[in-house]
C-alpha cells in the first residue's frame, strides 16, 4: 500500500513539477517521497523507477500519438536503427524509470540499515 | 496568436494556410521584413544559422575536425576562408548598409530573427541543435550578406583554371582545341543567331588588347601540374525559364515559368510566402535568412532567374619578394601585402588561425602553407566579382515592387554577382530576358587557365557595360528563354564567353515553344515536367550505327533492343536510359580515357556535347584509338567495347530490380547534415541532365513555378521540400510527393478581405507592444 501510494505521489509530483521545472526535477521529487516515506533500498529504487516509467512512456506515447509518430519514426531510425515508435516510448520510459529510480534509491540510504523496515 | 515587440513600427497580420503558407499583411514595409525575418526563424532557423557557419568557414567550430573521413578544416573551413567569404560578405554588406531602404529591410529582418531566437529555451531548440550539441547565435546582418554569399558561390563559384592549366600541359595547340573548343555548331543561344546584338551601337564599350606573346607564353605554356583539391559547387546547378506573350496563350496574357535547378536538401533551400504592404504586394519563394521574396511575382508582373554560368573567378601566381609574404612583384614595383588573421574555432580543440594575404588581385588562396596535395609551392591569388561591394537584395526589393519593364530594368541593374539570366513579364504584355551581372570583358581564352599576376597584363580590363549584356524585349516569336546555355552566338560578340553552358535544355525548350499556340497553363506544367531527351535523340544514331550485334546472347541483345525502340523519354518506369547513359559514359571513358590517364593529376574532362558533335561529324576522331594498344581502333571497336564493358553491371542491375530510371539514377533529398534517418530517399521520378525536367541524383527543379498573367493572376508551383524545417513535422516534405508526381499547387494570393478564408489555419498578430514602464529621466 505504502508503496503504492509513493509510487502515485511520485508520479503526479513529477507530472506537475516537469511543467515548470527541468527534466531532472523528477530526480528530486523521487528523493523527497521516498525521505518522506521511507523504504528499504530495492523497494524505493522499483518506486521511482516504475513510477517515472510509467509517466514518461505514458508522456511520450500520448506525444507521439498527437504527432502521428513522424517524429518518431525518424528518430527511432536515427538511434535505434529500426523504425519503431513504440520501442523509442519504452526507452524513453526507461531513462525515466533510471532517474527517478536512482533518485528514490538514494533516499532510501539516508536512513541506516537498522532503522529501516 | 498574439506577439508584442517593441521593434514594430505598427500591426502586422499574418495568416498561415493549409500548405503552411504564411500571408504577411503590413502597412510599414519593415515591419513585414520583421516578421518575415521572426517567421523564416520560427520554421527554418537552424538551416539558416547552418548555411551562414558554412559560408563563414565555421563548420569545425560545431561539427569538430572531422567529419567523417572529411577534414573539415581543410577542405572546407579553411578553403571558404582563403577565397576569402568572410571579406566579401562584409563587402557587399557595406553597399546593403549604404542603402537605406535595404539597411532598414535587414535590420527588421535581423530583429525580427533575433525576436524568435529569444523565445527559445533549451528543450524548444530545433532537433539539429539538440544532435549536434550547441544553441544559435544572434543573427545579424553579416549573417544575411553571408547567406547571399553562399548562393553566390553555389552559382558563380565554378570555373575550370587548373583542371584546364593541367590540360593544356599535357595536350598540344591542336588537340586541346579538339578537346575543349570554346563553341558547338548545335546551339540555340538565349539570344536567337540574327539578333541585333544591342541595338544603338556595334562598337564594344571595353575594348580590349590580347597581351603580346599571350600566344606563345599563356596559351602554350607547358608547365607542372597545378594543385587540384578544390571545394567545388556543383557543375549540374541550372535552369530553366521561359515568358511567353500574350499571342501564344490562350489567355491573350503572357505567361512566364521558372524552375531554377539546384541541389535536392531538407530543408529546403525555399520558403514560399506572401509579402502584403500598401507598396506591394509580392507572394514567391524567400530564402531563409534574407529579406524579400526572390522568385515570384506581384499584382503587375512576374520574374524569375537561371544561372549565367559564366567564368567570374580566375587565378593569378603571385610573386612575393620573400617568405614573409608582406610585399609581392606588380608593374615592377613591390605592393604591401595587406593579412587578414582567419581565427577558425575548432570544437575540443585549439583554435587554427590563418593568415591569408590580400594583394591586388585579391586573397591568395592557395600558398606552400595551404593544404596544397601537390605542394606546387606557387602562390594563387583568387580574383571573382563576389569579392566586389554590390548590393543583390536591392534588385530584389525592387523587383518585388516593379510594375513594369523599366522598373524591372531599373531593379537587375543592383544584380552584380552570381549573373542571371532575368526573366520578365508583366500584364501589360511585355516579356523580356537580361544576361545580367558584373561580367569581366575578357579576350579569347582569358582566364581558362592561371594566370601571370607579376603586371597588370592579365589582369581584366573591364567589367562589359551592362546595356551590352545579351537581352531581348518583346522578341517577335512571342517567347524569350533561358536554359543556361550560351547567350548569343560565340562569334559575334565582342568579348571571350567563357564558361560551362549546356545546349541541350535549351534546344529543346525553344523548338517547343516553337511549336506551340494557344498556350495554357497545363500545357506549360507538361514541358516544364517533360522527360524527352534531346540529347538521347542526336547520340542514339551512334549507339546504332556502331556497336556491333552480330555476336549478342539473347539476354544482351534485348538490351539493345531496349534502347533501339526507345521513345527518348526518361520516363521512370523505363529501362532504355539507364542502358543508353551507361553506355554513353562507358564510350566517354574508352574514347578519352586513355589520353586523359596520361598524367596523374586529374585534368579537365571534355564536355558530352564536344564528344557528340566530333562524332556525328568523323568517325575516325583523332581520340578514338587506344594509345595504349598497338593497333589502330576504330569507332565500331570501341563503341563495341563500351557496350561489352557495361553489359554485366546492365544486367546486375536488372537482376536486382534497379534498372528501371527512376531506381538506377535514384533521386534522393538530402538532409544538409547527410543524415540518412532525415532524409528522403529513393523518390520516384523521372528525367534527367539532357531532359526539361532536370531531375538527377542528387539535383532538380527546386522550384517549379508558372504564373499566368491574367487579372487576377492565377500561378502554380512546386517545390521537393515543406515549408517547415522541422523533420517532426507533417509540412517537413509534404511537397515532395506531388513534385515528383510532376503535380502542382493552385497558388494563393489573398487579399485582405478574405481572413475568414476555410484555408487558413493560424493566424499571428504582431503589435507594437505599449510600453508601460515609467522612462526614468
Amino acid at each position: 500500500m505504502k508503496w503504492i501510494t509513493s509510487l502515485l505521489l511520485i508520479a503526479l509530483l513529477s507530472l506537475a513539477a516537469e511543467l515548470y521545472l527541468p527534466f531532472w526535477s523528477v530526480a528530486l521529487i523521487s528523493f523527497g517521497v521516498v525521505a518522506a516515506i521511507p523504504q528499504t533500498s530495492w523497494k524505493a529504487f522499483l518506486c521511482g523507477f516504475a513510477a517515472l516509467f510509467l509517466l514518461w512512456s505514458c508522456l511520450a506515447f500520448y506525444m507521439d500519438a498527437q504527432n502521428n509518430q513522424i517524429l518518431s519514426s525518424r528518430v527511432s531510425l536515427l538511434f535505434l536503427k529500426i523504425k519503431s515508435p513504440i520501442l523509442l516510448v519504452l526507452v524513453t520510459g526507461f531513462l525515466g524509470g533510471i532517474v527517478g529510480g536512482m533518485g528514490a534509491l538514494s533516499a532510501s540510504f539516508l536512513r541506516s540499515p537498522e532503522t529501516q523496515g | 496568436m498574439n506577439l508584442d515587440f517593441q521593434e514594430l513600427s505598427g500591426t502586422v497580420k499574418v495568416y498561415l494556410d493549409n500548405r503552411l503558407v504564411p500571408h504577411v499583411f503590413a502597412q510599414k514595409e519593415n515591419d513585414a521584413y520583421f516578421a518575415q525575418g521572426y517567421l523564416h526563424a520560427k520554421f527554418r532557423l537552424w538551416q539558416m544559422e547552418f548555411q551562414t557557419y558554412y559560408a563563414a568557414g565555421r563548420l569545425s567550430e560545431i561539427l569538430g575536425r572531422y567529419s567523417g573521413s572529411t577534414d573539415l578544416l581543410n577542405k572546407v573551413d579553411r578553403s571558404f576562408r582563403r577565397l576569402g567569404m568572410g571579406y566579401a560578405a562584409e563587402q557587399a554588406l557595406k553597399a546593403v548598409e549604404a542603402n537605406p531602404v535595404t539597411k532598414g529591410q535587414c535590420d527588421a529582418y535581423t530583429e525580427g530573427v533575433n525576436a524568435y531566437i529569444s523565445t527559445l529555451t533549451k528543450s524548444s531548440l530545433p532537433l539539429e541543435y539538440k544532435l549536434l550539441g550547441y544553441a544559435p547565435e544572434p543573427w545579424t546582418n553579416l549573417k544575411t550578406a553571408l547567406l547571399l554569399k553562399l548562393m553566390t558561390w553555389d552559382l558563380a563559384g565554378s570555373e575550370n583554371d587548373f583542371a584546364m592549366t593541367n590540360a593544356r600541359n599535357l595536350f598540344s595547340a591542336a588537340d586541346f582545341e579538339l578537346l575543349y573548343p570554346t563553341t558547338q555548331d548545335s546551339v540555340d543561344p538565349i539570344l536567337p543567331k540574327g539578333t541585333p546584338l544591342y541595338g544603338t551601337s556595334d562598337t564594344p564599350g571595353v575594348k580590349l588588347r590580347v597581351p603580346l606573346h599571350a600566344d606563345s607564353t599563356y596559351m602554350m605554356a607547358k608547365g607542372s601540374a597545378l594543385p587540384l583539391e578544390e571545394l567545388k559547387p556543383d557543375r549540374d546547378n541550372g535552369s530553366n525559364n521561359w515568358a511567353v506573350s500574350g499571342s501564344k496563350t490562350k489567355s491573350g496574357s503572357p505567361i512566364l515559368c521558372n524552375d531554377p535547378h539546384l541541389g535536392l536538401n531538407l530543408p529546403s533551400l525555399w520558403f514560399e510566402m506572401q509579402i502584403s504592404t500598401p507598396g506591394f504586394n509580392a507572394y514567391g519563394v524567400s530564402f531563409p535568412g534574407a529579406p524579400g521574396i526572390i522568385i515570384g511575382f506581384n499584382d503587375s508582373c512576374a520574374f524569375g532567374f537561371t544561372n549565367a554560368m559564366r567564368d567570374v573567378r580566375d587565378y593569378y601566381e603571385i610573386q612575393f619578394k620573400d617568405q614573409t609574404r608582406k610585399e609581392y612583384r606588380y608593374n615592377n614595383e613591390w605592393l604591401p601585402t595587406k593579412f587578414r588573421v582567419e581565427d577558425i574555432k575548432v570544437k575540443g580543440q585549439d583554435d587554427f588561425l590563418d593568415t591569408v594575404a590580400y594583394t591586388i588581385f585579391g586573397p591568395v588562396m592557395y600558398e606552400p602553407g595551404y593544404a596544397d596535395p601537390l605542394n606546387t609551392g606557387k602562390y594563387y591569388a583568387c580574383k571573382w566579382t563576389a569579392q566586389s561591394p554590390s548590393n543583390e537584395l536591392l534588385a530584389f526589393n525592387e523587383l518585388d515592387h516593379a510594375a513594369n519593364y523599366s522598373d524591372y530594368l531599373a531593379a537587375i541593374q543592383n544584380l552584380s554577382t552570381p549573373g542571371q539570366n532575368c526573366i520578365f513579364a508583366s500584364k501589360s504584355g511585355d516579356i523580356a530576358i537580361w544576361d545580367q551581372g558584373a561580367f569581366p570583358a575578357k579576350w579569347f581564352r582569358q582566364g581558362d587557365f592561371v594566370m601571370p599576376g607579376i603586371d597588370s597584363t592579365y589582369d581584366w580590363q573591364g567589367i562589359i557595360p551592362q546595356k551590352e549584356n545579351p537581352h531581348m524585349v518583346d522578341p517577335v516569336r512571342g517567347f524569350v528563354s533561358s536554359a543556361n546555355q550560351v547567350p548569343v552566338e560565340v562569334k559575334r560578340y565582342p568579348y571571350y564567353l567563357s564558361g560551362n553552358f549546356p545546349p541541350y535544355r535549351g534546344m529543346e525548350i525553344n523548338r517547343r515553344l516553337e511549336q506551340m499556340e494557344n498556350i495554357t497553363a497545363a500545357d506549360m506544367m507538361q514541358l516544364q515536367t517533360d522527360n524527352y531527351d534531346l540529347f538521347a535523340e542526336m547520340a542514339r544514331p551512334l549507339f546504332l550505327k556502331y556497336i556491333d550485334t552480330t555476336n549478342m546472347e539473347p539476354a544482351e541483345k534485348s538490351y539493345y533492343t531496349y534502347v533501339r525502340d526507345w521513345d527518348l523519354r526518361n520516363d521512370p518506369g523505363e529501362k532504355a536510359p539507364g542502358i543508353f547513359n551507361s553506355w554513353w559514359h562507358s564510350l566517354k571513358t574508352s574514347i578519352y580515357g586513355d589520353e586523359l590517364g596520361q598524367t596523374k593529376y586529374p585534368v579537365m574532362e571534355p564536355y558530352d556535347e564536344t564528344l557528340l558533335e566530333a562524332l556525328l561529324k568523323d568517325s575516325s576522331y583523332k581520340f578514338v584509338d587506344d594509345i595504349r594498344t598497338p593497333q589502330v581502333e576504330n569507332l565500331k571497336q570501341i563503341a563495341t567495347l563500351a557496350w561489352k564493358k557495361i553489359y554485366p553491371s546492365i544486367q546486375q542491375a536488372d537482376t536486382f530490380g534497379n534498372l528501371t530510371w527512376a531506381s538506377f539514377k535514384d533521386t534522393k533529398i538530402t538532409h544538409l547534415l547527410h543524415i540518412n534517418e532525415l532524409s528522403d530517399p529513393h523518390i520516384p521520378i523521372g528525367g534527367g541532365t539532357y531532359s526539361i525536367n532536370a531531375a538527377k541524383s542528387d539535383h532538380g527543379p527546386s522550384w517549379r513555378m508558372i504564373v499566368e498573367l491574367t487579372t487576377p493572376t492565377k500561378a502554380y508551383a512546386i517545390y521537393p521540400g515543406g515549408q517547415s524545417g522541422n523533420p517532426g513535422s507533417p509540412y517537413y516534405d509534404n511537397f515532395v510527393d506531388v513534385w515528383a508526381k510532376g503535380h502542382y499547387d493552385t497558388l494563393w494570393v489573398m487579399s485582405p478581405g478574405e481572413q475568414n478564408d476555410p484555408r487558413i489555419q493560424w493566424k499571428i498578430n504582431f503589435t507594437k507592444s505599449q510600453t508601460t514602464a515609467n522612462h526614468p529621466e
